[in-house]
């Protein structure tokens, strides 16, 4: 069976666990500029860059990938939020894109293999690919609201190179996360639909928005309705949401999400709101708490956690999630499905 | 059938269209691209659903015009909410469109034109992208003209299509309209087979949708609007029940089918139907006869006033037009008296439903707070008509009383001289029937109480802006609860919370003590409170509310403080050598009658559209979806005003600047003043919260060279609003009360904002060359801050005594201050500047009893007032 075969088959009956944050386990291990740089001899500052961390500290990687499987992820996601060569140029290490993700690939792949030859249970790995700091539709001039820092060309031709890296690293699906800009994420797609041609074989992807205002929009301005239309093209193995704010904020989006959304989906909330100082200090329980609702509606086919979650909120959200019934993906009636920033869709 | 606009017909716009319109290709090829943006966003207003952009003229470059457009477009949400129809006949314009295009457009067009290879090619790419793609019935032989031919094209590529993946719901056939009455005899049928076609391809083409340019068929009679406008709307009557799903329309080239003369109606339907063989000659003779004649339009406007005067009186007061309510209501009140009926009847007649109707319309959202205001004065004008009549009778019939749904006291409490939020409830309340009581602004306890009692009230509304208010709220229950007082006690205002009413308040009172959240809640919540049915249960909802904040806030691990000694040595480390250059023009400088002319450009909205409780950032809201309309109207009235009070000089912009050497002294900054040979301490309050990672516990005094430094101060004020609020409430007209005291407030605002901008450029002058927008300096892009005491870096309110000291502001600008530390007039800012490049504003949040104990010693005051004063730092 193919990994999408066998993600399909595993989500029949219950509901799939992801993994949490990286950054926030990172940096309660107080790493040093040392420890980031390693012996790589880069011109830059490393201290901060937590992906480069695969190849200076791989150590570190798989202790956390290890503690979220301990925790109950049914599948982990690459570091590799940052490993494309926009992010990296900032460290002076966009030569080294291919290196991090094949090996962020390979410590995930591994220590995936290893809990699944244990328990039987498939696990899988998700290779993460962030938004860049970089956004197609937006002018970061106010002067010229026409200006674009990167073309679309660019940036597809970014997130291929670091699509092939993690898949050639031996991930099972590409995950275009934290998508902010819904044109990002079109040439994200893009990219692995170049890749599919190139390569000749089928690569699932899990495509993740994230909500900067409570209305429910994207940076770009589009619904949750109208990104999913706009991406619906790709197919994707999964949809959801992702970071944003904590579950409580999220929850009337899940809703819609979950109902017209004709493939499974996939929510991994931010662990609360963060308090005065920035920090996320929701009790595992009670994320577990809030996303578990969800599950018991039927509203979710797997679950995580996004920044400020820990091993700990992973395993209670495994817990309390484990005799729920996932969602059954609806069928919505053929329809022209179109989309500015909010939904049109022309009757049939 | 009328407009073609329901859900399941979709017009589109063809406006951004070069080709189709000639005033948009005009723009584009003068590089207008702002004026053509307004084209855009015109069509979407006018109802399009999807806007086609088409951009292909010999002399333009395609390319560049297509993603300069689109992407211009992308930058205005109330445009780029719609799709988009990507319109090139050359496809390297539609990809390079394709990739500018955030949501799922439509590619207009691909077709078998070129062979099947390069169709499928086509075909892929629009998957790629994810766009629905308009397929022309094309081949390579030509055109489709025929209705087999039509229907055959479009089955052939249908099957390709769907057979290669592309989703049928994704494909829009245009199976071409020709134009038709062009004395050809080949073209009679084109109107005809059109319909046909389009029927058969739904049928064969499951999920396939059909689309058509309009402007085609009526092409021999360029020049005849009324003509081509009767022929369009004839079509669509008939093609849209025949399955068209989509055109491209200019929505306002339509007519009404059924307000069509019927003699060219007829003409019309017999060319597009081929109903008969002479129909081409029956419509050109019949076209000389309508050649020049413009269609009879608008004159509705005035219609309502011929409708009957209980309606009128609604009208008015849904629509918040003053302008016959006089008139309207004294025919309403002659009519009762006709029959013997009473003045107060149309009040409790008329008037009341009226005003039901506006209530009912703002409780479920559909009415916003400026109409309700409007409403409000329409209201109260009919009222103050009316008065001398129910005055009159009230000789002849002493028992009769106006029964109110209740009466309520509302005060700006001591010490506070804001209330433009209080006079906006107060208003809501008395459109909803509420009698309401207004003591004004600075009212100590004594009064409130007072009243309360001598006017037998049923609760009491205080409300309070700045955080020394919170205090005095708290002082108003403790004495409410001393004199035994069981009345409820509203809670409102922008410094007020749940929080706080449910920590500070609610204790001192055991009453109901209810936190208003906004104008838009006061209504519900005083009606519960008088419900002999709710109360109760409302009230203890309130109370467990509450209870369960104390909870949560007592079981709250609270933030972790440092003590005052590592706070310090966690300062914020400044590059002190980057400190500014001493000032080109250092002491104080006075300004009596800074032009109102140059404040109107510095004015920032967004607050504005706040006050009213119009949430959106300017200029987005003037285009929102829901307060749009209301918030254009608004700031129409506003700008109205603004031009009146600036013709009129209703207004004076007083203000004054001091920039003077100083050091910092540990958390202080000592300045030097040089003639008076005196020092003059300013005691800043340091964060003590402990903090994450490598940040500093802020304290404004980082920002200052112990070894010598410049640091500024200023006030401004707006002068002479009370002649011409005290004309707006003689005339009952509330609206515009609030207007003024609200564009007082930003000229303010906008004052502080110039007047910093004249600092930084010219005064103090380390930013001689700086050239911002308004917007960015809203957005605060400059070098330096201006914190205000009260405000988080600098929260302790009585600072400003020091600094009206040092910029003698009572005489320099005619300010004053309250003994809460109130400006007066209300429309001021005052605050301090500094120039360093890293200066920055931040909170300072929760101190330490350590931080108090010390501030206290070094303000010279006992450690009581200070924890008066930095009350809300303590929690």
């Amino acid at each position: 069976m193919s990994a999408r075969e066998r993600l399909l088959a595993a989500t029949k009956n219950r509901v799939l666990i992801f993994d949490g944050a990286f950054g926030t386990q990172i940096q309660n291990r107080k790493l040093s500029e040392a420890d980031y740089a390693g012996t790589l001899g880069l011109p830059a500052d490393q201290k901060g860059n937590n992906d480069i961390l695969a190849l200076t500290r791989p150590d570190v990687i798989a202790d956390i990938t290890r503690a979220y499987l301990d925790a109950g992820s049914d599948i982990v996601s690459t570091n590799t939020f940052s490993a494309n060569a926009i992010s990296q140029a900032d460290y002076k290490a966009e030569a080294l894109v291919a290196e991090i993700n094949i090996a962020s690939g390979r410590i995930a792949r591994t220590l995936a293999d290893e809990y699944a030859a244990k328990d039987g249970k498939p696990r899988f790995v998700a290779g993460a690919i962030g938004p860049t700091n970089k956004t197609l539709s937006l002018s970061p001039d106010v002067e010229d609201p026409g200006f674009r820092e990167i073309t679309f060309d660019e940036l597809v031709a970014v997130y291929k190179q670091q699509a092939a890296a993690l898949i050639e690293g031996g991930v099972d699906f590409i995950l275009i996360e934290t998508v902010f800009d819904t044109l990002n994420a079109k040439a994200g797609i893009m990219a692995v639909k170049q890749l599919e041609r190139d390569t000749g074989r089928d690569i699932p992807l899990m495509i993740s928005m994230t909500l900067t205002d409570l209305s429910g929009r994207n940076l770009s301005g589009h619904t949750v309705e109208a990104f999913w239309y706009a991406v619906r093209h790709a197919r994707p193995l999964t949809i959801g949401l992702n970071c944003s704010f904590g579950a409580e904020q999220l929850r009337p989006h899940v809703k819609v999400l979950s109902q017209i959304a004709d493939t499974l989906l996939m929510i991994y909330p931010n662990a609360g709101l963060p308090n005065e100082l920035g920090e996320y200090d929701e009790a595992p329980e009670t994320t577990a708490g809030l996303v578990a609702d969800w599950a018991a509606h039927g509203q979710v086919n797997i679950l995580g956690g996004c920044c400020g979650s820990t091993p700990d909120h992973i395993a209670a959200i495994a817990k309390a999630v484990a005799a729920s019934k996932p969602r059954e993906v609806p069928h919505p009636a053929p329809a022209m499905r179109l989309a500015g920033l909010e939904p049109f869709t022309v009757a049939a | 059938m009328t407009q073609p606009s329901s859900a399941r017909f979709i017009n589109i716009g063809e406006r951004t269209n070069v080709t189709g319109s000639a005033a948009f290709k005009k723009l584009i090829m003068a590089g207008d691209y702002a004026a053509a943006v307004e084209v855009a966003r015109q069509q979407v207003e006018n109802g399009a659903q999807v806007i086609d952009v088409n951009m292909d003229e010999g002399l333009l470059d395609a390319v560049h015009a297509m993603t300069t457009f689109l992407k211009l477009i992308a930058a205005e949400p109330d445009i780029a909410r719609v799709p988009v129809m990507i319109d090139s006949s050359k496809f390297h314009v539609i990809e390079a469109g394709l990739k500018c295009v955030s949501g799922k457009p439509i590619v207009n067009s691909i077709s078998m034109k070129e062979g099947e290879a390069q169709f499928l090619e086509q075909a892929r790419i629009c998957m790629d992208y994810g766009a629905a793609a308009v397929v022309m019935a094309f081949d390579e032989v030509g055109q489709a003209d025929t209705r087999q031919r039509k229907i055959d094209i479009c089955k052939r590529a249908y099957d390709l299509l769907v057979g290669e993946g592309f989703p049928p719901e994704d494909i829009i056939f245009d199976p071409n309209i020709f134009a038709v009455a062009t004395g050809i005899e080949e073209h009679d049928r084109y109107g005809l087979d059109f319909l046909e076609a389009v029927k058969e391809i739904k049928a064969q083409c499951p999920h396939a949708k059909t689309s058509g340019g309009l402007s085609n068929l009526s092409f021999s009679f360029r020049g005849n609007e009324t003509v081509r406008r009767a022929m369009h709307s004839v079509f669509l009557y008939h093609a849209i029940p025949a399955g068209l799903d989509m055109a491209i329309v200019n929505a306002g080239q339509l007519d009404v089918y059924d307000q069509i003369d019927p003699t060219l109606r007829d003409a019309c339907e017999d060319v597009i139907l081929a109903r008969r063989s002479d129909a081409t000659e029956r419509l050109i003779d019949l076209a000389e006869s309508y050649k020049g004649k413009s269609v009879a339009d608008e004159k509705a406007a005035e219609e309502w006033r011929g409708w009957p005067v209980e309606r009128r009186l609604e009208h008015a007061l849904v629509k918040g037009i003053d302008a016959y309510v006089v008139e309207d209501t004294e025919e309403a009140r002659a009519a009762r008296a006709a029959n013997g009926d009473r003045p107060i009847e149309v009040i409790e007649g008329p008037l009341m439903d009226g005003m039901n109707v506006v209530g009912d319309l703002f409780g479920s959202g559909k009415m916003f707070l400026p109409q309700v205001v409007k409403s409000a004065r329409v209201m109260k004008k009919a009222v103050a008509h009316l008065i001398p009549f129910i005055e009159a009778e009230k000789d002849l019939l002493p028992e009769e009383e106006r029964k109110a749904k209740g009466k309520i006291i509302m005060a700006t409490v001591k010490g506070d001289v804001h209330d433009i939020g209080k006079n906006i409830v107060g208003v809501v309340l008395q459109c909803n029937g509420y009698d309401v009581i207004d003591l004004g602004v600075m009212v100590p306890w004594p009064t409130i109480l007072a009243s309360a009692n001598d006017n037998k009230a049923d609760m009491i509304g205080l409300s309070g802006l700045i955080t020394p208010s919170l205090d005095e709220m708290v002082t108003v229950a403790e004495e409410m609860q001393r004199a035994g007082f069981t009345m409820p006690l509203l809670i409102g205002g922008a410094t007020t919370s749940k929080v706080h009413t449910a920590l500070r308040i609610d204790p001192a009172y055991e009453g109901p003590v209810i936190h208003v959240l906004d104008a838009s809640r006061a209504v519900g919540v005083a009606s519960k409170l008088l419900s002999d049915t709710q109360r109760d249960d409302y009230v203890a909802e309130v109370a467990d509310e509450y209870i369960h904040v104390r909870d949560a806030r007592a079981g709250r691990s609270q933030s972790v403080l440092l003590s005052i000694d590592e706070a310090r040595a966690n300062f914020y480390d400044a590059f002190l050598s980057d400190k500014p250059a001493p000032p080109q023009q250092p002491g104080v400088h006075v300004f009596n009658d800074w032009s109102l002319e140059h404040l109107r450009t510095f004015i920032d909205w967004t607050p504005f559209f706040r006050a009213w409780e119009l949430h959106g950032n300017y200029p987005g809201i003037l285009t929102d979806d829901v307060v749009g309309e209301t918030a254009t109207q608004l700031f129409a009235d506003a700008n109205a005003m603004l031009d009146q009070i600036i013709a009129e000089k209703w207004l004076t912009a007083r203000g004054v600047a001091g920039l003077w050497p100083c050091a910092r002294d540990g958390d202080d900054v000592t300045i030097h003043l040089a003639e008076q040979e005196q020092h003059v301490r300013l005691p800043f309050l340091r964060q003590q919260v402990k903090k994450s990672r490598d940040r500093a516990n802020m304290c404004l005094a980082d920002f200052i060279d112990p070894n010598g430094d410049w640091i500024g101060g200023f006030a401004v004020g707006i002068h002479g609003i009370e002649p011409h609020s005290a004309r707006f409430q003689a005339d009952k007209d509330d609206y515009s009360d609030i207007l003024l005291k609200a564009l007082a407030d930003r000229f303010a605002e906008a004052f502080a904002e110039a007047l910093h901008q004249h600092v930084r450029t010219t005064l103090w002058g380390y930013a001689p060359g700086e050239q911002l927008t308004c917007e960015a300096l809203i957005k605060e892009q400059y070098r330096g801050i201006r914190p205000a005491p009260g405000y988080p870096a600098c929260p302790d309110h009585s600072l400003k005594p020091i600094l009206f000291d040092l910029l003698d502001a009572p005489k320099n600008t005619g300010l004053t201050l309250t003994e809460s530390f109130a400006m007066w007039p209300t429309a001021a800012v005052s605050g301090f500047y500094f120039g360093h490049p890293e200066s920055q504003y931040f909170g300072v949040a929760r101190v330490g009893r350590d931080q108090v104990e010390d501030y206290a010693a070094r303000r010279g005051v006992d450690l009581a007032t200070v924890e008066r004063w930095l009350r809300p730092n303590l929690d």
